[in-house]
């Protein structure tokens, strides 16, 4: 008898160990389940996206703009306006985040009590609802101009691009060992020298990383666009006027009754979809590398 | 987590060498750097002090003319201008609750899975794929529900609780209602695993900090997996886990492009699960486009957008002071 039929008999006749066990085998079978109905949902996204929006992905759908139903539109100006969109927001974000990342990071001790108030506001404003967003850069924006523009949707993107910078950019500082500040202090570089030129470069894959991130989470935004850059059916690439993005198009085109732009609304989700995945498969890669 | 005591004392090395710094005649650059970067820490503060005030204030004209009625008032009507929050709220609330009812267990089910079940290398898989089921943009999750979970929900889960219960008592009403398969119970479904990554992320990372020690001497002793999640990681990260939940409420409360697909969007107050209802965010995405500047109706989703910014700021709170316990 092997040491393991041993250790069984011994269990088997204590009604109390079996009763453990058995526990024990409804519980991994529930996490299981669990782990695999969320797996599940992931890949039934993709599939339903794979499965409708393949079609969809024509030459014309790229190159055309949208248009009248049945006219042959495409998603071009869509897509075009989705990337001056994000690329202007990150432009505005990523300085500010990193400013406040390096003021938390450097000066922000425990006894600066400023400090501590923006790490609290910024870390509401990461969990706060992407349409209040929105409906605060109206209110700011796009109310007193009297118009809805592109600029008005850079920024509101732009607020919810920043807390996600500033917390890596924050994080991945402090994570700097001390001895290369007091390296770099020693060879008498002025303090914003060695924040810049040691700790940020030390740094830079970390924030780079943070920066990426929030472009995944602002590409596939919705609700703070509607009421900013609200859309537009035709070429404008003036950031003073109405513009067309990916994720407002697939929220007018989905409830459409018309088939093709159906079609193109899942032709649009399918490429904001593997878009932000590869984003953060790239990340994650490279995170796991560095 | 166990970086944390390193990083303290790294700080506070940090704090004495800045000290130290500063005693030097500090030149203008370093002056001009410290404006720069404490200026953009103070406008990201305004940013989100500007968004807290001017909410409330935008809806001042709805909750001068209503009053705190205005909260408890089931009416949303354009046509007479009277509007009330009653409806959407308890949309809201009661869709966000179905949602984390359903998602704390597959989320708790998930960590415990990955920490303590699976092999490290299914685990990093399996991990990476929930974590990318996180990125997944709200829309996309508002499409799958609409033109996945909608039709299943109208075809097959309605029509079989609605024959197997309908006599029911208390189980009856719930399920009453014409079988359009859009409702509070499938918005309870899509937020349900829209959140349950969020929260599988946090209770992973609480659960592995509890002291290997700990886990292993209850393992010498003969426990088995769930009793030392019963009996040893429950009781330690209880806290954490509670944080947890209340983040993902605090995510399902705002969440807007997801539940306007699949909820329905009428105003309107019931006990059943499968009748269209609508919450703060979907009201505020569909009429907003329609509500003219300056209008009572503008005033009131504005006011609507204020009560939601308190819901989820309280949430947001809760689960900071939940969360600090653990640390």
């Amino acid at each position: 008898m092997s040491d393991k039929q041993m250790l069984s008999k011994g269990w088997a006749p204590n009604p109390r160990a079996a009763r453990r066990r058995r526990f024990d085998v409804f519980a991994t079978i529930f996490g299981t389940v669990a782990s695999g109905i969320l797996v599940l949902v992931l890949a039934s996204i993709l599939w339903t996206l794979l499965s409708n929006g393949i079609a969809g992905l024509s030459v014309e759908a790229l190159i055309r703009p949208m248009g009248a139903p049945g006219s042959g539109g495409g998603l071009a100006n869509a897509i075009i306006g989705s990337l001056i969109q994000t690329g202007i927001g990150l432009l505005i974000a990523t300085p500010l985040g990193l400013g406040c990342g390096i003021y938390l990071a450097e000066y922000g001790t425990a006894q600066n009590r400023f400090a501590s108030c923006v790490r609290f506001i910024s870390d509401v404003l990461m969990s706060v609802p992407s349409i209040l967003v929105g409906l605060f850069v109206y209110q700011v924006l796009v109310a007193p101009f009297g118009h809805f523009s592109a600029l008005a949707g850079s920024v509101a993107l732009a607020i919810l691009a920043v807390p996600i910078i500033v917390r890596t950019t924050e994080d991945m500082l402090r994570l700097v060992p001390v001895a290369m500040r007091e390296a770099g202090a020693a060879l008498g570089a002025p303090r914003w020298r060695v924040t810049v030129f040691l700790c940020l470069r030390a740094a830079k894959t970390g924030v780079t990383t943070g920066i990426l991130l929030a472009l995944a989470r602002v590409s596939g935004e919705t609700a703070p666009l509607l009421f900013t850059s609200l859309g537009n059916q035709n070429w404008s690439l003036s950031i003073n006027k109405p513009m067309a993005s990916l994720p407002v198009t697939i929220y007018q085109y989905a409830g459409a009754s018309y088939d093709d732009w159906v079609q193109l609304a899942w032709a649009g989700a399918l490429l904001v979809t593997l878009g932000v995945l590869a984003i953060n498969i790239a990340v994650r890669i490279s995170a796991r590398r560095g | 987590m166990t970086l944390a005591p390193t990083r303290q004392s790294e700080s506070q090395r940090s704090a004495s060498l800045s000290s130290g710094m500063e005693d030097k005649k500090s030149s203008w650059t370093d002056t001009l750097f410290h404006t720069l970067v404490s200026g953009s820490a103070l406008l990201v503060l305004l940013v989100l002090g500007g968004l807290v005030l001017l909410m409330g204030y935008g809806g001042r004209d709805a909750l001068h003319i209503f009053g705190l009625k205005f909260v408890f008032h089931n009416i949303w009507n354009p046509v007479t201008n009277e509007y009330g929050a009653w409806a959407p709220l308890f949309g809201t609330i009661i869709s966000t609750l179905i949602g984390v009812l359903i998602a704390v267990p597959l989320a708790f089910g998930t960590a415990f899975w990955l920490t303590a079940i699976a092999s490290p290398r299914v685990a990093s898989v399996i991990g990476m794929a929930v974590q990318l089921l996180a990125a997944v943009p709200s829309i996309i999750f508002g499409m799958w529900g609409f033109f996945t979970i909608v039709p299943f929900v109208a075809r097959h889960i309605q029509p079989f609780l609605t024959h197997h219960f309908r006599h029911t008592p208390l189980l009856g009403p719930l399920i009453h209602g014409a079988p359009f398969g859009t409702g509070l119970l499938t918005a309870g479904l899509v937020l349900a695993v829209m959140i349950a990554p969020f929260m599988t992320a946090v209770m992973r990372d609480v659960f592995n900090a509890v002291p290997p020690m700990l886990r292993e001497s209850a393992y010498g002793l003969g426990a088995t997996r769930w009793d030392v999640m019963r009996k040893i990681i429950v009781p330690w990260s209880r806290s954490g886990m509670i944080g947890a939940a209340v983040l993902g409420m605090g995510r399902a409360l705002g969440e807007t492009m997801a539940v306007t697909f699949v909820i329905g969007n009428v105003t309107d107050v019931g006990w059943s699960l499968f009748a269209p209802r609508s919450t703060v965010a979907s009201l505020i995405a569909l009429q907003f486009p329609e509500s003219p500047a300056g209008s009572i109706r503008l005033s009131s989703l504005l006011a609507l957008g204020f009560i939601l910014m308190l819901l989820s700021f309280v949430s947001l709170a809760l689960a900071r002071v939940l969360r600090g316990d653990t640390k």
